[in-house]
């Protein structure tokens, strides 16, 4: 732990008295890795604003030649969308936590976006980019980006707003006494505070992001269809034509994707912002990544990066508020209450105009027995989020337990959890329907298994966590008094991972909603299963393109999960929280 | 007056008043009436218990509250936020953990808008002023409470201010490392090594305060407020052994346990508030019943001089006075003259055993503390024997903010449940007689 440390010292030092400046090895590793990075966004982000006509004339093949460049594509898409989620989290969840009003709005709104299917928006937003962008797949390229944005963007958010909200008094205090400017004090004490919250979440939807970019690619609503050159679009067509081969190909490149982005992308960022993490007391075992690793012992890289830093440097000494020091904490006087108050009235007005509006537009055309066929498909498919997430518990909760509580089993299994949780489920769906139409199962039944194939594993890994993290005092304490068996399950390891437990089946329950979009609808080839449920009934109406029907399914479903959420996750995270919590 | 503007105090503090709004039951007063006068050249120190509101004055002081009333002046400017001639000490230390020592020390400057090399010229300089040389470059998590205190101390001095506040700053440190700071900070003040005209520091601490002080002031809790001034006389460095220095010492233990001479009229005991609506410390029963003990057995004999006793038991007298005032609410024993003496009852409870010091004590809980007698009385008209905790928090509440409220129903709470006087089920936070046979 120390060796790197001092190692990167000396360098710093060495670096500083020779006025030599030789790369050593590590400068070409580097420098390869960046200039390999740099050439790959440039070749795809050109492709990104070509006509739809080029796009017809080299439609999406299934020559394997093409697949690395698919692969590119479909990265840079993910990348967009992150970046789009951090520049909206910084800017959306700042405002809320600096302004009462602000949040006022923000907060619920985003506690509703959580809720809402992410496929369904893909109608209108297709339709509207389509027409923003009007013969260019650049239109076709902001839908998916956005789809996957919708996926990311709120938790982060949240996550921030949470962070910001918590800003230790002391340091807060330090801030405003030494001075800091807002600009200053967001980048010194607010970002820093919020980094490892933040990251963690980046990655939990970064996981789910490769779900949405899979079912984004290739888009048919009514009579359009755009298939975006990605792996998403790849695995479309090789469904489409029946090609067990190029679809296993498929499932080989998405699998390296995600290995090559955690390790060249989110390895290093972890172990670079261990720093962040508010502890005062130094950590054992630290995440480590080759990657980082490289980065801290280059020598040349190091002073060709040096004018950033100064850039940084002079930025940090920018003052957006005119010098004026941070304005005191008072008290809100009678004034502003009556403003917020006001405020409020607003809010409340446009919300009901909005709902008014939306149920004006599906009045149209839709009766109150369209509202009770999407209620009960709702009802059905809550069904088998119920039982599915009960089923995957009762399979997980046992392994994950024995797994956590065996270090050396779970340093290898945890990082393959990791990794299924992050791997697109519905590259493996034409599996499972041609394994239901060779035994001529019930697709009702056997469809349902799919929402849940890849969103269990949050289940799976926060259970090991949990586990892991199980005190050895308590552990020996249960075996000096012979607990065992079912008293030891219930009175010892199933309160102890249950605050880890909530958190993981929270994530499923949620995943496993818009999962079910694409999960009660799957085909393969001309043939096509549909099992009864409200995904199926929102999938339909998208490739009909009936907007009236999607606006009706994503607002039954966003219902749904609101109020699944209200009044079973909510509590139990909080029961959990506070009673169960070891620390 | 002009005259006395240019040449007078660094801080004048006049008529200083700050309170919190509570809700429906109105303002909660911290600092009551508050004047200070801070003149350049000297230490003063802020004595008191906590929730004295002597913290809150120093902020005041600082300009990271605003006081609800009375007027703030440094250097003879109206304070009207942070400002740059003051620099500030925490008790937590407050450094960024995610910056090195030289980072941490740098943020004062470049809040400034310091430019980079002369920045890290005045920093280096401070570091070594402090003796934090070899560290630059370390983080705050792989430091010693001592050291990350000295970090805190660079930040404070590389601004070059005029006064120094200090919150507490050796109270987190333990005994030995303590000292060492007091003794170099000391060093450091009488050799003019330090650009700064005045410290004041708030500490809780009385042998501290005496050690280091030149001028100490007296706070009076619920609400804040000065009771009384000792100027310290006496040179530098001084000597914690000498009889002069003691005398002084035991002088403020009584000053601060003495009912009589402030301006509050004698209640029970010291806390604030009567009847039911006293707010309560949560002071566990095993302190309670370990304090009587001490005090019966040798040397004390029922009868123990405080300082001695602070310093046998290694409390502070923030742990020290919950507990013995608590004693004197229960008729247990009597604060006099910084001296705690056992009361009969007190004495009988020191030689009972278990069963028969939970009798006596049920008898002297519903004889002098109202509340429980009040939640008691309530329990026993009820035919369920069972009342919800909310409804008394509510009630209390009408006297007291939500805060205080919870934390003298659960203060309340664990007596009883000691006295097995009622029992309390926290699942579903309700009050019962029964417990769980």
């Amino acid at each position: 732990m120390f060796l790197s440390k001092d190692r990167s010292g000396q360098s710093a030092v060495a670096a500083l008295t020779s006025t030599r400046l030789l790369p050593n090895g590590y400068d070409f590793v580097a420098f390869a890795l960046l200039i390999a990075t740099i050439a790959l966004v440039l070749r795809g982000s050109g492709d990104m604003g070509a006509s739809l006509d080029t796009l017809a004339g080299a439609p999406v093949s299934l020559d394997i030649g093409n697949l690395p460049e698919y692969a590119l594509r479909t990265t840079l898409r993910m990348f967009a969308a992150i970046i789009a989620s951090l520049v909206f989290t910084f800017i959306v969840a700042t405002l809320a936590a600096k302004s009462r009003r602000a949040e006022l709005v923000i907060i619920p709104a985003l506690d509703i976006l959580q809720s809402v299917p992410v496929l369904g928006f893909l109608t209108f937003t297709v339709t509207f980019f389509m027409g923003l962008f009007p013969g260019s797949q650049l239109g076709a390229e902001f839908a998916s980006i956005f789809a996957i944005f919708t996926s990311q963007a709120w938790n982060m958010a949240f996550s921030f707003y949470q962070s910001l909200r918590t800003v230790p008094n002391d340091l807060d205090e330090v801030s405003r006494g030494y001075g800091l400017s807002a600009w200053q004090r967001f980048w010194r004490l607010d970002a820093p505070f919020a980094a490892p919250g933040l990251i963690w979440n980046t990655m939990m939807s970064m996981s789910g992001g490769w779900f949405f970019v899979v079912a984004s690619e290739a888009i048919t609503v009514g009579n359009t269809t755009v298939q975006l050159p990605g792996i998403g679009s790849y695995l479309a067509m090789a469904i489409d034509q029946k090609n067990f081969v190029a679809v296993a190909w498929a499932v080989g490149a998405m699998a390296l994707l995600i290995v090559l982005y955690d390790q060249l992308l989110f390895r290093p960022i972890v172990a670079w912002a261990e720093k962040f993490r508010f502890e005062q007391t130094a950590s054992q075992d630290k995440p480590r990544s080759w990657v980082y690793d490289i980065m801290l012992r280059t020598r040349l890289m190091k002073r060709l990066t040096a004018p950033f830093g100064w850039v940084w440097d002079r930025l940090m000494l920018v003052r957006f508020d005119g010098g004026s020091t941070q304005a005191l904490s008072t008290s809100a006087g009678r004034s502003s209450r009556i403003v917020d108050r006001l405020w409020l009235v607003v809010v409340l007005a446009v919300t009901a105009w909005g709902a008014w509006t939306a149920f004006d537009y599906m009045r149209e055309t839709l009766s109150w027995a369209d509202a009770r066929e999407a209620f009960g498909g709702g009802l059905v498919t809550l069904l088998r989020v119920v039982i599915l997430i009960a089923v995957a518990s009762v399979i997980w909760v046992p392994i994950g337990v024995w797994i956590g509580l065996r270090p050396a089993v779970a340093e290898r299994v945890q990082p393959l959890a990791q990794f299924l949780a992050a791997f697109p489920a519905n590259v493996l769906f034409p599996f499972a329907v041609v394994a239901i139409v060779a035994t001529g199962a019930s697709p009702n039944i056997w469809l349902s298994p799919l929402m849940v194939l890849g969103t269990q594993w949050y289940i799976l890994f926060n259970v090991i966590a949990g586990a892991s993290a199980f005190p050895t005092d308590l552990k020996e304490a249960a075996s000096v008094y012979q607990i065992r068996s079912w008293t030891w399950w219930r009175r010892v390891i199933l309160p102890g991972i249950f605050p880890y437990y909530v958190t993981g089946a929270i994530t499923a329950s949620g995943g496993s909603w818009n999962a079910s979009i694409v999960a009660e609808v799957a085909s393969w080839g001309n043939t096509k299963l549909e099992a009864y449920g409200l995904g199926a009934y929102i999938a339909k109406a998208t490739d009909a393109g009936d907007f009236r029907r999607v606006v009706l399914g994503i607002a039954v479903m966003s219902l749904f999960v609101t109020l699944f959420n209200r009044t079973l996750w909510r509590p139990l995270y909080i029961y959990a929280e506070r009673r169960l919590r070891l620390d | 007056m002009d005259t006395l503007a240019n040449t007078g105090p660094l801080v004048a503090v006049k008529g200083v008043t700050q309170s919190y709004d509570k809700g429906a039951s109105g303002q909660l007063l911290v600092l009551d009436n508050v004047d200070l006068t801070l003149r350049p050249a000297e230490i003063v120190g802020l004595l008191g218990r906590s929730g004295s509101g002597k913290s809150t004055l120093l902020r005041v002081i600082a300009g990271l509250i605003r006081p609800t009333g009375g007027s703030v002046t440094f250097q003879g400017q109206p304070v009207a936020g942070p400002c740059s001639g003051v620099a500030v000490v925490f008790q937590s230390f407050a450094l960024f953990p995610w910056l090195t020592v030289l980072e941490n020390v740098e943020l004062g400057l470049e809040a400034q808008g310091v430019l980079s090399a002369e920045r890290r010229k005045r920093a280096l300089a401070a570091i070594d002023l402090i003796g934090l040389d070899g560290y630059e470059n370390a983080y705050p998590k792989e430091l010693s409470g001592g050291m990350r205190q000295r970090v805190g101390l660079a930040r404070a001095l590389v601004v070059h201010p005029k006064l120094l506040l200090m919150d507490e700053p050796f109270s987190a440190l333990d005994v030995l490392t303590a000292e060492t700071l007091r003794t170099d900070l000391l060093d450091l003040w009488c050799e003019g090594r330090m650009p700064i005209e005045a410290i004041l520091m708030v500490t809780h601490n009385i042998e501290e305060a005496v050690l280091m002080c030149d001028r100490i002031l007296i706070f009076g809790s619920n609400p804040g407020h000065v009771i009384g001034e000792i100027r310290v006389e006496l040179p530098q460095p001084r000597n914690r052994l000498d009889p002069a220095f003691r005398a002084l010492v035991e002088d403020i233990y009584a000053r601060m346990t003495t009912k009589t001479g402030t301006v509050v009229p004698a209640k029970d005991g010291l806390f604030p508030g009567t009847g039911i609506a006293m707010v309560l410390p949560r002071v566990s029963t095993n302190e309670l019943a370990g304090l009587i003990e001490t005090v019966a057995a040798k040397p004390y004999e029922g009868k123990a001089d405080l300082p001695p006793l602070a310093a046998n038991l290694r409390l502070d007298i923030d742990d020290l006075f919950p507990v013995a005032e608590t004693l004197q609410l229960l008729r247990f024993a009597e604060l006099e003259g910084g001296d705690l003496r056992l009361t009969a009852a007190g004495k009988r409870f020191a030689e009972s055993e278990v069963d028969e010091r939970k009798r006596l004590f049920a008898q002297q809980l519903a004889t002098y503390v109202p509340l429980a007698a009040h939640i008691r009385r309530i329990l026993d008209e009820r035919p369920s024997h069972k009342a919800p905790a909310r409804r008394f928090r509510d009630e209390l509440e009408d006297y007291m903010s939500e805060d205080y409220a919870a934390s003298t129903v659960r203060a309340i709470t664990s007596l009883a449940r000691y006295a097995e006087y009622f029992a309390y089920d926290d699942e579903a936070d309700l009050f019962t007689l029964e417990n769980p046979s």
